[in-house]
């Protein structure tokens, strides 16, 4: 996972609230072997929509999403976290995030930042009047930012210092546990041989 | 203070514990199969890691796989594409796969066993969540997601927080003709479906102890069925005695270090749960559902449920809609429920034990001209040592399908589901809606009443089945 310190970016403004997965994306989705490649899916049913935010071209190269309230509730899959970041998503911001899709995001190495609901108001104010504006996301700070002069926003966002130590750290689940590769090893060495293996050396 | 069984084997896998973090467990095996595996190997590839120990990881086919013609390619291609993409990551990464037409193929959780790498006081995990059967042989197993699967293939370990412990005690004996099918669906429609949610269970008491391995198989299999991280039962000789010999269990002076180990995994006399359940198994009966969870069960005596019968009015909502989906009247008694298709098979009920009881029941006797039976043995080898018994002979003689090994009709990912409306007597673990097949009815039986069922055609127990010598000297009796 790479390290997340801050990042400037288009944002598109989503103005929905209870964006829940099968959204996101649908189970039909979810029969693929890939973890890469479910930017197709992303939003699939709105897409076929010539107004969706999605599909205006000043908002191409989005890669901070400012949705409304609770956004990724409903299922588990973490294929909608995927789908977000193969789309090219940094960060979602949002007023309230689904536990789950929360717990997900930071396993993956999105950010979900969460603010003041006024904030996403103004946010997405700026981007409608500003298109293809650009919002920074200050992980260190936890600070969003956006707009210049007397408008400029700036606010704080929430994420809990597990998380955010890990995201700054560019760790994933697996790099933490890696980093305890030591006691790994010497937990192995004290095993008993008469536990099983599948494969002879 | 003493420790229960699953602390011990939980302590004796802690790789580093901090306050406030969720311990650090290291796993002795790790299953995999075609339909939660792709994303994980795909993980590992996208960040460069391997597989720290394909030595402890085994693959095998089950979830997609065909009963039939599994020779020839397989016909769905979605379902073709996932077993490939297995073959290719076992190939990539070194793990042991055990294919379609391989001689231990099957089911996960038979194949684990039946080449005993299942083994008392293991750690073991599975992207599926009945890993809960291997707990049978004292080894804490549970289910565990895409990103968990990636997490132990790179790393052998997990990060979990630990469960409570409970104890579910058996005490009596089953009587004649009730198996540990009807005992854990007894039990679940006691604690409904979210009653073990965050415990891991101990199953005990004479009832527990006098059960084969094959009946302790089922009852941990289904322990997810009730919400529980994990069900497990103190390894004895019964256990010693079925892992004796299997390929993968140790032998000679490892043998004799590892029973010596496997004998101090009991819970200790002044060990504390943090619940407790105590049933009687002398007053258990056949036992079967009547709707769409496994906690909706009566006896086969009874009748279907009213909504009236429950006093929670979200019971009353559930009983209502799932009567709607299944087809039923309040007040209907079970034995006059008409079933279109038996299934008899399953990581449940698809061993050895479970066709020899099938077979035993069918032998003899015709299945009814309006119900079709689908035998699917849970491994090739379970479905080998069936075709040495002559158990094959008897099932196709009775008018059954013999089937190839794999998960089946248990959840339908493969051609065998059932059709819109049509209802079944499965020896399954799961009556959700659909499970089967869109709009399928399923009842979930043990395996008698499921082989007695086929030859009436209703549900049934083999009490309700004529005596063969009386069906067959023509005594001039009305059938
Ligand atoms: S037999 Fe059924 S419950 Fe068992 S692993 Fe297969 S699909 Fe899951």
């Amino acid at each position: 996972m790479d390290a997340f310190t801050s990042h400037t970016g288009v944002g598109v403004p989503l103005r929905r609230s209870n964006v829940d997965t099968d959204q996101i994306i649908p189970a039909v989705y979810l029969k693929r072997v890939t973890r890469t490649g479910f930017e197709d899916g992303l939003f699939s049913a709105w897409r076929n929509d010539p107004s969706f935010v999605l599909n205006r071209p000043e908002y191409a190269a989005g890669t901070v999403l400012v949705a409304g309230p609770d956004f990724g509730t409903g299922s588990s899959r973490e294929h909608a976290v995927w789908a977000l970041m193969d789309y090219g998503f940094k960060v979602v911001i949002s007023s309230r995030f689904a536990d789950i899709f929360r717990g997900n995001s930071g396993k993956a190495g999105l950010l979900a930042a969460k603010v003041d609901e006024k904030v996403v108001q103004r946010l997405w104010d700026f981007l409608e009047d500003n298109p293809g504006g650009v919002i920074t996301v200050d992980l260190e700070s936890r600070t969003v930012r956006a707009g210049e002069g007397p408008d400029a926003i700036e606010d704080s966002f929430d994420i809990d210092d597990y998380t955010r130590w890990r995201l700054l750290e560019g760790l994933d689940d697996i790099g933490i546990t890696l980093g305890h590769a030591e006691a790994i090893d010497a937990f192995e060495q004290q095993r008993p041989s008469f536990k099983p293996v599948t494969i002879y050396s | 203070m003493g420790k229960t069984l699953s602390e011990k084997v939980w302590d004796e896998h802690v790789v580093r514990s901090e306050p406030g973090e969720p311990d650090l467990l290291y796993i002795d095996l790790h299953l995999i199969h075609e339909v939660t595996s792709p994303q994980a190997f795909e993980g590992l590839r996208l960040s460069g890691r391997t597989v720290r120990r394909p030595d402890l990881t085994l693959a095998t086919e089950d979830h997609n796989v065909p009963t039939v013609d599994w020779d020839k390619p397989i016909a769905d291609p979605v379902s073709r594409t996932q077993v490939e993409t297995l073959r290719k990551n076992a190939a990539e990464f070194g793990v042991r796969l055990h294919p379609l037409g391989d001689l231990d193929q099957g089911i996960v959780h038979v194949v684990g066993p039946q080449l005993g790498l299942t083994q008392p006081g293991m750690t073991i995990v599975c992207g599926d969540s009945h890993t809960s059967t291997h707990g049978a042989f004292g080894a804490i197993a549970f289910g565990i997601g895409t990103s968990e699967v990636e997490h132990v293939l790179a790393t052998q370990t997990l990060s979990q927080s630990k469960p409570k412990t409970m104890a579910v005690t058996v005490n009596g004996s089953l009587p004649e003709g009730v198996t540990a099918k009807d005992l854990v669906l007894t039990l679940i429609a006691h604690t409904g479906t979210g009653g073990g949610q965050g415990y891991i269970v101990e199953y005990r008491g004479q009832a527990i102890e006098e059960l084969s391995m094959e009946g302790r198989m089922t009852v941990c299999n289904m322990s997810i069925e009730w919400g529980a991280k994990a069900g497990l039962i103190a390894p004895d000789q019964t256990t010693f005695d079925y892992i004796q010999g299997k390929p993968e269990a140790p032998q000679g002076e490892e043998w004799d270090a590892a029973v010596a180990h496997w004998r101090t995994l009991v819970t200790d006399d002044d060990a504390v749960f943090d619940e407790e359940i105590v049933l009687d198994a002398s007053t258990m009966t056949p036992f079967v559902t009547w709707g769409t969870n496994p906690g909706q069960g009566v006896p086969l005596g009874g009748v279907v449920p009213s909504p009236d019968d429950f006093e929670e009015p979200t019971d009353r909502t559930a009983t209502e809609k799932a009567l709607e989906y299944m087809g039923l009247e309040a007040g209907t008694p079970m034995r006059d429920i008409k079933v279109d298709t038996v299934f008899v098979g399953s990581c449940t009920n698809g061993r050895i034990e479970d066709l020899r009881l099938a077979a035993e029941i069918v032998k003899g006797r015709r299945v009814d001209s309006s119900t079709r039976l689908l035998v699917v043995p849970g491994s090739v080898r379970v479905r080998l040592q069936a075709q040495d018994e002559g158990l094959d002979v008897i099932f196709k003689e009775a008018g059954a399908e013999w089937r190839g090994a794999g998960c089946s009709m248990c959840l339908g990912m493969n051609p065998d589901t059932l059709e819109p409306g049509e209802r079944s007597a499965s020896t399954s673990n799961r009556n959700f809606e659909g499970r089967q097949g869109k709009g399928g009815r399923t009842h979930l039986v043990s395996v008698p009443v499921a082989a007695a069922t086929a030859i009436r055609g209703t549900l049934s127990s083999p009490a309700d089945l004529e005596p063969l010598e009386v069906a067959s000297t023509s005594t001039g009796q009305e059938g």
